[in-house]
């Protein structure tokens, strides 16, 4: 077992506000590590710390080292668009671009200077037969992405983000907004994903923790509260905090 | 009790009737331009009214071509520069500049946009048409100094609707191209500004119609001599300035005449208008 | 790495779009301004013009503007401000009588003011038998602005929180007694900032004036009077040749106004903002 990434330190600040405290947490190589926590614990921010993105928003500030196959992330010399590439992102509410579903999923290898048109196609093809929807869309592939449910405009977003041959991929509660159908069929793709990827997912649902990862880490008011093997954590919770939050004590 | 009902019942008529005070103008205001107008139109021929050129109303001629392809050279010019530049002080204002800094333009596009056109045109007569009379040759009252004046009047409505249209673009959009590794302005340019082209094609429409509806600003830069310009540099007149210019001494069928131009114009815009309306309807409709 | 260097190039044109943007309007106000300021004095305001405006003062010009834009504000404002409090208090907004009513008032505004100088004359100056007047003129540029009040008056009233009306409706008032008590007052400062953009386009406004109300130089006392604004007499004294000078006084006086009213209206909308 790898590790992938290597948090040391990290520490968020808002402005004023330290929404993080000091992460030190070790993610492995195609695995799947879930992050879970009441909401405002910092469970988001962290994960948005690894492809850099919190630095959208102004007034934020980010100490500490993420390395990432032994390069720190946050070294100057990083290019943070390569890092994005190598670090995909789905996010909470699937937003897919008012394009067709073709030039969604084609958008990432074009920005990073892919012209050829067969290996665009290729592309495609392959990046939605990988996020299980090649067979629903495969006929109307140049129609308008909007005009997809709601569980297919999930696995298309994902299938863009495979689309750029990431090393990382970061889920932000990408079933929340799904119906439980949906949510499985998710469930089921990530098991296969882990195969070829390093998977974080920010997830509220304890149950869904359990049955997708591997590891799991517990968040609490900016704090890494516990961190390790997902049965472990849920069987046998070292910290008192950790108990109470699974089963069901608060938050 | 009861008092107190009849008096609701009469402010709400008080106010229906307020409401409705607009539809009523629309309606007067169509049929009268309308009266006015379209008899001569039918007299002349629409073709023959809008295509010849030979507008000698003392003679009876009335052909208004020279004065539509006047309107339009003027207004296209006028496009040609306001659209880049107010498209990108949009995209800068919605995008790119600090929050603060945006705000500062939005004042001064505000302040651009409350200048009176009188004023505008004043200025081009006293600054543009001398400056382009010393250093690019002809009288300087001419297309080119009419496309300068009108490009700064529309420049306002250009920025706000493209920069409101930007604005409306949902920031995961945004969010989701740059975590795929795309640059700032790679987003910018192929996911944000193509989600936002028909708020910015409305921009332009828009302007357009203000342009060919200008009056005053570009009756005092153009010349207003009723031939066809052979260059940038050459007199034109507006169907607008047209009407302003011989309405003051117009009588019988020459003031027909130009009410016939008013009523172009009023279609023209009313047109462009229901069609900009009718599109942001179906736009909405269509979940965007 | 070469995308990094044209990103470079488009942000230094971007900033530079800004800049011509900022020179246009500083030239602009900056020149009349410098022109302007050695015609302007106390007799320039007070005394009236002679001469077709080669000598005297703007004082009846300034008048004839004031008293116009009134005028146009009495009509349209009771007529703005209620055809808004009937879409969005009476629900008239999403009925075919709301839809109707929208697409009228994005048509008015898009009309072309030398139209509705057209309209006016033939209407009101002709039709009616007005003749050049303020009432011409007013009436002419009360439904000019018509539009304009109209929809900020509805931004007003919409901005005003729904608990207002359920709580007050509650303790058993009735509809009127609600909005003349309650929404009217809480939406008053965005109305009032229509009303003052409304002013503002009421005073710069020529072409339909110049048709409407006419251009003499004499000072309006009755409404039946006819009167030329600041606007129109700088356009006489600019395109005739009459007096430079004291048109640079005049575009400046305007400029001041706009100025003025732009002001007011920024602080008014700072005012809806805060509450």
């Amino acid at each position: 077992m790898k590790t992938k990434l290597e948090c040391k330190e990290v520490k968020v600040f808002y402005k004023d506000f330290q929404a993080l405290h000091g992460i030190d947490m070790d993610i492995f190589e195609n695995r799947v590590t879930a992050l879970i926590g009441p909401s405002g614990c910092g469970k988001s921010t962290f994960l948005r710390t690894i492809n850099r993105l919190n630095e959208l928003i102004e007034g934020t500030r980010t100490e500490g080292e993420i390395y990432l196959d032994e390069k720190n992330i946050y070294s100057n010399e990083i290019d943070v668009v390569a890092l994005r590439k190598k670090v995909g992102m789905v996010f909470q509410k699937p937003s897919v671009f008012p394009m067709s579903i073709y030039e969604n999923i084609a958008y990432g290898p074009k920005i990073h200077g892919i012209k050829n048109k067969g290996k665009l196609d290729s592309i495609v093809e392959k990046s939605l037969v990988a996020a299980n929807l090649w067979q629903e869309v495969k006929d109307r592939i140049h129609k308008p992405a909007a005009g997809l449910s709601g569980g297919q405009q999930q696995r298309l977003v994902i299938a863009r983000v495979l689309a750029v041959e990431p090393e990382v991929i970061l889920m932000d509660e990408p079933a929340s907004a799904l119906d439980p159908i949906s949510t499985s069929k998710l469930e089921e793709l990530i098991g296969e994903l882990k195969k070829q990827y390093t998977i974080v997912i920010v997830t509220h649902n304890m149950q869904q923790a359990a049955r997708v990862s591997d590891f799991t880490g517990f968040f609490l008011n900016g704090f890494l509260i516990e961190y390790s093997k997902t049965n472990d954590l849920f069987v046998n919770p070292h910290d008192k905090k950790t108990e109470d939050y699974i089963t069901g004590r608060f938050g | 009790m009861k008092k107190n009902k009849l008096s609701e019942g009469l402010v709400e008529i008080l106010l229906r009737i307020s409401a409705g005070a607009s539809v009523l103008a629309i309606i007067i205001i169509t049929v009268f331009i309308f009266y006015k107008g379209i008899p001569l139109i039918a007299k002349v021929g629409i073709i023959d009214f809008l295509f010849n050129l030979k507008w000698v109303p003392t003679n009876g001629s009335f052909g208004i071509g020279a004065m539509v392809i006047g309107s339009l050279a003027v207004t296209f010019c006028s496009l040609v520069w306001s659209v880049p530049l107010g498209i990108m002080t949009a995209i800068l204002m919605a995008e790119i500049a600090p929050p603060k800094l945006a705000d500062v333009l939005a004042r001064f596009v505000e302040l651009l946009a409350g200048i009176p056109s009188v004023v505008y045109g004043f200025f081009g007569l006293i600054v543009i048409v001398p400056f382009i009379r010393n250093h690019l040759g002809g009288v300087g009252l001419s297309v080119l100094a009419g496309a300068i004046v009108l490009g700064i009047m529309i420049l306002p409505t250009i920025i706000n609707i493209s920069r409101d249209a930007i604005l409306a673009i949902p920031k995961e959009y945004k969010e989701n191209s740059l975590a795929l590794g795309a640059t700032h302005y790679q987003s910018i340019f192929r996911v944000i500004l193509p989600a936002a082209s028909s708020g910015i094609i409305t921009a332009i429409v828009l302007g357009l119609g203000r342009a060919i509806g200008e009056t005053m600003a570009v009756l005092m830069v153009t010349g207003n001599a009723a031939v066809l310009p052979d260059s940038l540099l050459a007199p034109v007149r507006t169907m607008t300035s047209n009407i302003v210019l011989e309405m003051g001494y117009a009588a019988g069928d020459h003031q027909a005449a130009l009410f016939a131009t008013g009523t172009v114009l009023f279609i023209f815009i009313v047109i462009l208008n229901l069609a900009v309306s009718i599109s942001m309807k179906a736009g909405t409709e269509n979940g965007n | 790495m070469a995308t990094r260097g044209k990103e470079k190039i488009i942000t230094v044109l971007f900033w530079l779009s800004a800049l011509v943007i900022t020179a246009i309007l500083a030239g602009i106000i900056g020149y009349i301004v410098v022109k302007g300021i050695s015609a302007i004095n106390w007799e320039f305001i007070s005394q009236p013009p002679s001469r077709a405006g080669k000598e005297g003062g703007i004082s009846t010009t300034i008048i004839g503007t004031i008293y116009l834009t009134l005028v146009a504000l009495l009509i349209a404002v009771p007529l703005g401000v209620g055809a808004a409090l009937y879409l969005e208090e009476y629900g008239r907004k999403n009925t075919m009588f709301g839809y109707v009513l929208k697409l009228t008032a994005e048509t008015l505004a898009g009309i072309p003011s030398i139209v509705y100088g057209l309209f006016g004359f033939v209407f009101f100056v002709i039709f009616l038998n007005m003749g050049w007047s303020i009432l011409s003129g007013g009436l002419t540029l009360a439904i000019m602005i018509l539009p304009t009040i109209t929809r900020t008056s509805q931004e007003a009233v919409i901005a005003v929180p729904q608990e207002y009306r359920s709580n007050s409706f509650a303790l058993g008032a009735t509809k009127w007694y609600t909005i003349k008590r309650l929404i009217l007052p809480a939406a008053a400062p965005g109305i009032i900032t229509g009303i003052i953009l409304s002013a503002g386009r009421a005073v710069g406004e020529s072409a339909a004036v110049l048709l409407t109300a006419g251009s003499s130089l004499g000072m309006p006392l009755n409404i039946t009077d006819p009167a030329r604004t600041m606007a129109v007499h700088l356009y006489i004294l600019a395109i005739e040749g009459i007096s430079m000078e004291r048109a640079f006084g005049t575009a400046l006086l305007i400029i001041v106004l706009i100025l003025i009213i732009n002001y007011l209206a920024n602080w008014s909308v700072r005012k809806v903002v805060r509450q």
